[in-house]
């Protein structure tokens, strides 16, 4: 059986179903054994704005998205506008034949500076500006071209089932698409018909035309489109593997690690994690009554970050969720945590700034602000978590930190991961441990809340604690936190609090910190979520002979120089890939190590990358045809 | 043992100016904490940024001095977590209804059981007496280069409509009126609004403690003439007494009336109370029904270092 790996691409106006029929196709491939990358795109719109939606299959463990469409499943003109020239030669475009007069013109969500390019690139192969003129040139490519009436296929199930109101019931295009694309590539259909019974499990009348609708079209593309290059009859599936949506992991994270306290206000892409732990927000504890996490949907970010701090001080593990704009408006709040030594956990899912940015869309452009956070100086930790599956232990890892060292913890997430839905090994709950620091249980006796100690970390009492009564406040304090303005005393607190970066870098463990997928003399660096698209270019390159190494940054400040020198010792060329414009990380790096970075990959376009682009500039760095900083540009 | 109001002032150094309508409130405050008999360590003050911020500091309670304008963020916060313990925030009128004024209305949206005292002066005292939201259009105190430019905030009237299901106000230097104020605001289930007026010797040279007292008018007529006096003492019932929206509409209107009073005879003692709105702590438990009994802080999250949460039926209808 020759190897597969397949993408898959799903387009359409917002709120036609383009989600939940990618939803449908990845639970499909996942249940007949498939790995699945799946990534969604859309705009800051509620309905009309195109989104799509693009779901990579392979039986190989996979990390990325790539270029290359190999089945497009459009049900509008614009996606076959806006995607057409992704599909590879040997791929196939499965389109409404209604749509066979629609002109560029015609679709008003189109803006202007994509129609000027559209329409240059097709006055340059001598097109018309129509659906058919842009399928002529994938047609000249060798693409396959499945043309379907939508109306007509709705027209011919209705009578068939003698039902009416399936005619015209423009909502069911979503099934009819992914149908279509599982009937193209010869994917049997009792998996569809499984997975439809559970999204619709309580609306089993629901449930029953879906079904209907994807038999008689899966029934169809089968008769119809035969012949197809790439066929998915199914895999080897492995043990405990689950399908996961991307803010499942912190959240999951954050059940697990004892979060009983959640404030938050909404923005994308971080409400999705807080809305996911209200709806789960009873929790089943093992030998105890039932728990629950209490998510508070504040007035503002401020708020949210107050409260946060006012839990924590409770004695309960608290955080937040929340993006760039929010977070700056938490920034004053973070100091007043870091003097008080509060531990809290921020989950910052970035997305493109600056200001609004690019609201729905990718980037990692908050690692330096989230480094400076807060006026005055004061410790913190910033971690970054590369994917989804390591989101969930390091959420664990982020609420250990915060209680150990007493310090605020920022756990960088980002769009591409939020927005992502992947098929990796089901997590595991007992590889979280509880570490609680000096959270006292009790107190006797005279009790000062920021005592002087060998290692700088204090006792720490809680409110409501037997004989733990202290004090906190914003103004430089004395051990009792009283306001002291005393030079000496300052000097004493100042160097308390700032000792604990050093004790961050000597007590959390080298491989949390980094970690090293081998150093070769062309080594990447990196952080986040970029870590899959390098793993899989690198992969890529491999197998051509090309050796790339990758050490990913996973603890961000206080910044691991010496470790990172020492890994990169034998590094040649250092490569820095970051979805920013200023390479963020590649500053750090200069601070701290004082080396050089001699190639740049930045992306700043909003999309995440693929494994390809960065395929293809790391092979033009290798071959010394690379500018120093490449810039890339792939996706709609 | 039984806590004397001695057990609950600290020997913090108090920075306030002499005469400062401050003294009056923290006195207050230590009095009803004794009355009331509260544990100390049962007991948090959160304080908000300026003169009033230091209270925290001056009382032997757990005390949480905040942000500006943040109090009530950090308050509701602890009390939403550890239900059992009383909680009191207070702050100045610029930190309330300035920078805080959105909290302020978010806060009485929700009504969780907590008190909160807003020392009202007029002025910013601590960056040196600009015009603070409570002080009146077209005065100017010592320190305003020219007469305030912005209408006030009417504090009474905001708590009202914003949801506060006790609001009352009290002067400082009446401090046992104070005192009982502050007992029946912190009794009350629901969150508590205690407007004091505070005069601050330095910086509002308007409402002085003399101009409180009614000394200019007395001076007219020579008789005694305060400005303050008492709701109580007119049989003035502030309480909504049946769920229906005749009577609650009844009650708020008569306190947004009185609320407007000022001049030469200004009202204190409770303006509104309304007990049949359901606490926070109630629609939480709608939410999640053994809330009060296992609230956030209460729960045990680990035995010997591993987690006790299970979630292997949420993972399950993820596995494929």
């Amino acid at each position: 059986m020759s190897s597969v790996d397949f993408s898959w691409l799903i387009g359409g106006p917002q709120g036609s179903g383009v989600e939940s029929g990618a939803n449908v196709f990845s639970k499909v491939c996942a249940e007949m054994g498939y790995h699945v990358f799946g990534k969604r795109e859309f705009y800051s719109n509620i309905k009309g704005e195109h989104s799509y939606f693009t779901v990579r299959v392979s039986d190989k463990k996979i990390h990325s998205n790539v270029n290359d469409v190999t089945l497009m499943a459009s049900f509008d003109a614009e996606t076959i506008f806006r995607h057409f020239d992704e599909v590879a030669p040997d791929g196939g475009i499965i389109y409404d034949s209604d749509l066979e007069k629609t002109t560029t013109d015609d679709v008003h969500t189109l803006d202007n500076y994509f129609k000027e390019r559209l329409h240059k690139f097709l006055e340059s192969k001598n097109k018309p500006f129509t659906i058919p003129g842009v399928l002529e040139i994938a047609k000249e490519k060798g693409v396959k071209l499945y043309p379907v009436s939508f109306k007509g296929l709705l027209a011919d199930l209705s009578e068939k089932t003698q039902n009416p109101k399936l005619r015209g019931l423009v909502r069911m295009y979503n099934v009819l698409g992914v149908s279509l694309s599982l009937g193209i590539i010869q994917m049997p259909v009792d998996s569809l018909l499984r997975s439809l019974d559970s999204i619709f499990a309580k609306k089993p009348l629901v449930a029953e035309i879906n079904k209907q609708a994807a038999i008689f079209s899966h029934d169809y593309a089968t008769e119809k489109f035969t012949g197809f290059s790439h066929s998915l009859s199914g895999n080897k599936k492995d043990p405990d593997t689950i399908l996961v949506q991307g803010h499942f992991g912190t959240a999951m994270g954050k059940m697990v690690s004892g979060c009983r306290f959640q404030s938050y206000y909404p923005i994308t892409p971080a409400s999705d994690e807080s809305v996911y732990l209200e709806s789960h927000e009873l929790l089943e504890v093992k030998h105890d009554r039932p728990g629950s996490t209490l998510v508070i949907q504040t007035e503002d970010e401020i708020s949210a970050m107050g409260m946060m701090i006012g839990a924590s001080l409770t004695g309960v593990r608290a955080s937040t969720s929340t993006s760039g704009p929010g977070f700056a408006l938490m920034a004053e709040a973070l100091g007043w945590a870091g003097i008080n030594e509060v531990p809290i956990v921020i989950t910052l899912y970035q997305r493109s700034g600056p200001s609004t940015g690019l609201p729905t869309r990718h980037g990692q452009d908050d690692l330096l602000f989230a480094v400076h956070a807060g006026h005055g100086d004061f410790p913190k930790i910033v971690y970054a978590s590369g994917d989804i599956e390591e989101s969930f232990y390091d959420t664990g890892r982020c609420f250990n930190y915060s209680d150990v060292f007493q310090i605020p913890v920022i756990h960088m997430m980002d769009k591409f991961l939020s927005s992502s839905v992947v098929t990796c090994k089901r997590f595991d709950p007992q590889k979280i441990t509880i570490d609680r620091g000096q959270l006292l249980e009790k107190t006797d006796g005279e009790y000062k809340r920021f005592a002087f100690t060998d290692n700088g970390i204090s006792p720490r009492s809680r409110l409501g604690l037997d004989n733990g009564i202290f004090w906190n406040t914003g103004d430089e304090s004395d051990e009792y936190g009283h306001i002291t303005e005393d030079p000496q005393v300052r000097i004493k607190m100042m160097d308390k609090r700032m000792s604990r970066l050093d004790l961050v870098l000597k007590q959390i463990s080298q491989d949390d910190q980094v970690v090293s997928f081998g150093v070769h003399d062309y080594t990447v660096i990196s952080w986040g979520s970029t870590k899959g698209p390098i793993i899989d270019a690198i992969e890529l390159l491999k197998k051509e002979g090309i050796n790339i190494g990758f050490i990913q940054i996973k603890l961000l400040h206080p910044f691991p120089a010496d470790y990172v020198k020492l890994l990169l010792k034998d590094a040649k060329t250092i490569i820095d890939v970051e979805a920013n414009h200023s390479a963020q990380l590649g500053k750090l790096y200069n601070q701290n190590v004082l080396g050089d970075i001699d190639y740049y990959i930045l992306k700043y376009t909003g999309r995440g990358m693929t494994s390809t682009e960065i395929y293809d500039s790391l092979k033009k760095i290798v071959q010394n045809k690379a500018n120093k900083r490449e810039i890339l540009s792939h996706g709609a | 043992m039984a806590l004397k109001l001695a057990d609950y002032k600290t020997d913090v150094h108090n920075d306030w100016c002499p005469g400062c309508g401050d003294f009056g409130i923290v006195n207050a405050l230590q009095m009803a904490l004794a009355e009331m008999g509260i544990q100390r360590d049962k007991a948090v003050i959160f304080s908000g940024i300026g003169c009033s911020g230091k209270t925290s500091h001056y009382i032997n309670t757990y005390g949480i001095h905040t942000l500006h304008g943040r109090v009530l963020t950090f308050a509701q916060g602890a009390k939403l977590s550890n239900p059992n313990l009383t909680v009191v925030a207070v702050g100045g009128d610029g930190d309330g209804l300035g920078i805080g004024a959105g909290h302020f209305v978010a806060a009485g949206r929700r009504n969780i059981d907590m008190t909160y005292i807003v020392f009202d002066n007029g002025v910013y005292g601590l960056t040196k007496g600009q015009a603070s939201p409570t002080l009146k259009l077209g005065e100017k105190t010592k320190s305003l280069p020219t007469p305030n430019t912005n209408y006030n905030v009417n504090p009474i009237g905001l708590a009202v409509t914003s949801g506060f299901t006790f609001v009352a106000r009290g002067y400082s230097y009446d401090v046992r009126h104070l005192k009982d104020l502050i007992v029946k605001a912190v009794n009350h289930k629901g969150l508590s609004f205690l407007d004091v007026l505070q005069p601050c010797p330095t910086y509002n040279d308007i409402n002085t403690r003399d101009w409180y007292a009614g000394v200019d008018l007395a001076k007219e007529s020579m008789e005694r003439h305060s400005r303050i006096y008492k709701l109580e003492d007119t049989g003035f019932d502030p309480v909504v007494h049946v769920a229906e929206e005749a009577e609650v509409n009844e009650k708020m209107a008569q306190a947004l009336i009185k609320s407007l009073e000022w001049g030469n005879s200004i009202p204190t003692g409770i303006f509104y109370q309304n007990e049949i709105v359901s606490p926070y702590s109630e629609r939480m438990i709608d939410k999640i029904p053994n809330y009060l009994e296992n609230p956030p802080s209460a729960q045990n999250i680990s035995q010997n270092g591993l987690p006790t949460t299970d979630i292997s039926k949420l993972l399950d209808s993820l596995q494929v």
